[in-house]
């Protein structure tokens, strides 16, 4: 994106000069970045290959990937088998890892303020969400290696049994990005999945989905393993049915405030009695938008009677 | 065939009086004479083309109705194999119960063409599938690698087919063929054919080891003019395994056999179809380059474990509207 926000892109003109080479003169042609989904580690284009447009304030149209279905179905598929990896890794390493990722975020401030300015923000506003969004990831970051010792426990039971509980990650967790807030919003949403040692999928913002193709970039260089996070693009109605349906599907995070999506939602987790959480917190600035129980929502608990005394 | 016979210089000593009874008489009549195979008669390989069509087959367009009844047929396809040294009597059972009933939740769907195991575990085999119709098949001759002498590779044969054995999967010796030592190979599939009896021979050329197209098409015409039934990729311990350009070119052997002598063989590609999107883009292929003739399970298998599970899955899904898990289906 090395173009200014306020520059709208160039038709190409080429003029001939006789030889066969352009004009010197000319203004060079912007090379503007194709907005592709997120998988299993690689960027393609949806399979489906349609495309919705998203109009931005700099008078560009960008073309979004449409994904369809099948998309949701390959994502889930190296979700499962990003699962394992990612929630052996040691709770310290995940830490780093999302650590990084705040890194990688903070390195590339400058890219994302100019995307959410593309999409209506203020320059202001634009910088307080990028901040924030390194901050939230730092937060998790550290809640990564120490939610356990705070949620696990030690229980008194009656027989003569060690009897404790200890948190295990929830699997593959659908995750529907809140609308409004494209950048802190979606980071809120999925870092404590990923400190929870779930892996994702995650259906963005729709009518805002530029940063999260351009923090799916962020991800991909963070040491993240591949599959852990995906991120798909396209409309909530059009995949509700199959995100919520899917048998393979430990969880659904889903942010949106119509009632009728969430009864459908609803009606399809039972399928495999499936955790859903919906939420529709739009202020992701507020002081309950990050908290360790947010991690809490995507474990299980595991208790153990441990005979003794025998 | 006889392109190839009038293009290639002959100076190796070979009797040619041989070959030319060999292209006019059915080979297979011949088939304990020497020299009965010459690598002049399978045509080269055009190996870009091959991957060209392969790319074309995955591109058809199949309804839902089509998608169904394809899958059933792919099912009833398998040989649902367990090939792994700490095969055990109980995993046989297991496996032998999940070929009998893939899915009783389902109705309509149809049993797998057969287990596959090997020899020392036909017995429980044959037993755990009594009274139904899917076959035994026990890979023999020392498989996976084949290095072990004639004798022992006969009694091995003979072995698997005395504990009732229906089909017997061969490996060839790689080594041998790549050495240019055809006749060896012959003689040693011929041999076995002979071993087998009544059971149907499926001769595993193992492509992953043959480097080229060219090397799978001369094993192919090599297999089948020494007695083949079926022909079959690969044995599954080797990557890659069964690719659809190997396949291709394994269809188009048999094609050309069959235009030759009228005689069918089949084909059983085995080892990395895991998923029911390629089992279908290998049935059009099938269809394709053989015709529907070959589309049942007396003339195509798959060699395969996980595919059962993930036909299972899409027929499930194809019922139910939504995708599914394994934790659903039975793990074997």
């Amino acid at each position: 994106m090395a173009v200014k926000s306020k520059t709208p892109a160039t038709e190409p003109k080429i003029v001939s000069n006789g030889n066969g080479s352009a004009k010197a003169t000319e203004p060079r042609i912007a090379v503007w970045k194709t907005y592709k989904i997120y998988i299993g580690g690689a960027f393609p284009r949806t399979e489906s290959g349609r495309y919705y447009p998203i109009t931005l304030s700099n008078g560009n149209v960008v073309n979004v990937c449409l994904s369809s279905r099948k998309d949701f179905r390959n994502a889930m598929t190296v979700a499962r088998e990003a699962a394992h990896k990612w929630a052996s890794k040691s709770a310290l390493i995940r830490g780093q890892i999302l650590y990084r990722m705040a890194e990688m975020l903070e390195t590339r401030g400058a890219q994302f303020r100019e995307e959410l300015q593309w999409m209506g923000m203020t320059e202001a506003q634009a910088r307080t969400e990028v901040e924030q969004a390194v901050d939230r990831l730092i937060y998790y970051a550290g809640w990564a290696d120490k939610y356990q010792q705070v949620f696990s426990s030690v229980n008194p039971v009656a027989s003569s049994h060690f009897n404790f509980s200890a948190l295990e990650p929830t699997g593959v967790v659908a995750v529907v990005a809140p609308e409004e807030s494209p950048l802190l919003g979606l980071v809120s949403v999925i870092a404590p999945v990923l400190a929870g040692g779930n892996s994702c999928v995650v259906l963005a913002s729709e009518s805002r989905a530029l940063s999260a193709v351009t923090l799916a970039e962020v991800l991909s260089t963070s040491d993240l393993p591949g599959g852990v996070v995906n991120m798909l693009t396209g409309n909530l109605k059009e995949l509700l049915p199959h995100i919520g349906g899917h048998m393979d599907l430990n969880a659904f995070y889903l942010h949106t405030s119509d009632a009728a999506h969430i009864k459908t939602a609803g009606e399809l987790a039972a399928l495999n009695v499936k955790r859903l959480i919906t939420e529709s917190q739009t202020n992701w600035s507020s002081p309950d938008a990050q908290s360790p129980y947010r991690i809490l929502d995507f474990c299980e608990t595991k208790t153990t009677w441990h005979p003794i005394g025998i | 065939m006889s392109a190839g016979f009038a293009f290639v210089p002959w100076n190796e000593g070979l009797v040619k009086p041989h070959l030319f009874v060999l292209l006019t008489f059915n080979p297979r009549i011949m088939a304990h004479t020497s020299t009965l195979y010459h690598p002049s008669i399978s045509p080269p390989v055009d190996q870009i083309g091959v991957e060209e069509r392969c790319a074309r087959f995955q591109t058809r367009s199949i309804k839902n109705e089509t998608k169904t009844e394809m899958l059933k047929l792919a099912l009833s396809m398998i040989d649902l194999t367990t090939l792994e040294g700490k095969d055990s009597e109980g995993k046989v059972k297991q496996l032998c119960y999940k070929a009998m009933h893939p899915h009783d939740i389902l109705p309509g769907i149809p049993q797998v063409a057969a287990v596959c195991v090997y020899p020392t575990l036909v017995r429980t085999a044959r037993k755990a599938l009594k009274g139904s119709n899917v076959k035994v098949a026990a890979v023999a001759t020392a498989f996976p690698s084949g290095l072990a002498p004639l004798k022992v590779k006969l009694d091995d044969t003979r072995f698997a087919v005395e504990e009732g054995a229906d089909e017997i999967d061969m490996v060839i010796s790689r080594g041998k063929f790549l050495q240019g030592e055809y006749n060896f190979v012959f003689d040693e599939i011929a041999a076995v054919k002979e071993a087998c009896g009544k059971a149907h021979l499926k001769v595993i050329l193992e492509t992953g080891e043959l480097s080229t197209l060219d090397n799978v098409r001369r094993a192919s015409d090599l297999a089948i003019y020494a007695g083949a039934d079926f022909i079959k990729t690969s044995t599954g311990k080797i990557q890659p395994a069964a690719t659809m350009p190997v396949t291709l070119v394994m269809l188009q052997a048999i094609r050309d056999y069959y235009y030759e002598t009228g005689i069918m063989i089949g084909m059983k590609p085995a080892g990395g179809i895991a998923n029911s999107k390629l089992a279908l883009h290998y049935l059009v292929m099938v269809k394709e380059t053989l015709g529907a003739e070959w589309l049942n399970p007396d003339w195509f298998r798959f060699g395969a474990s996980k595919l059962a599970n993930d036909i299972l899955m899409q027929l499930v899904k194809q019922q139910t509207g939504v995708y599914q898990s394994l934790n659903y289906f039975s793990n074997d």
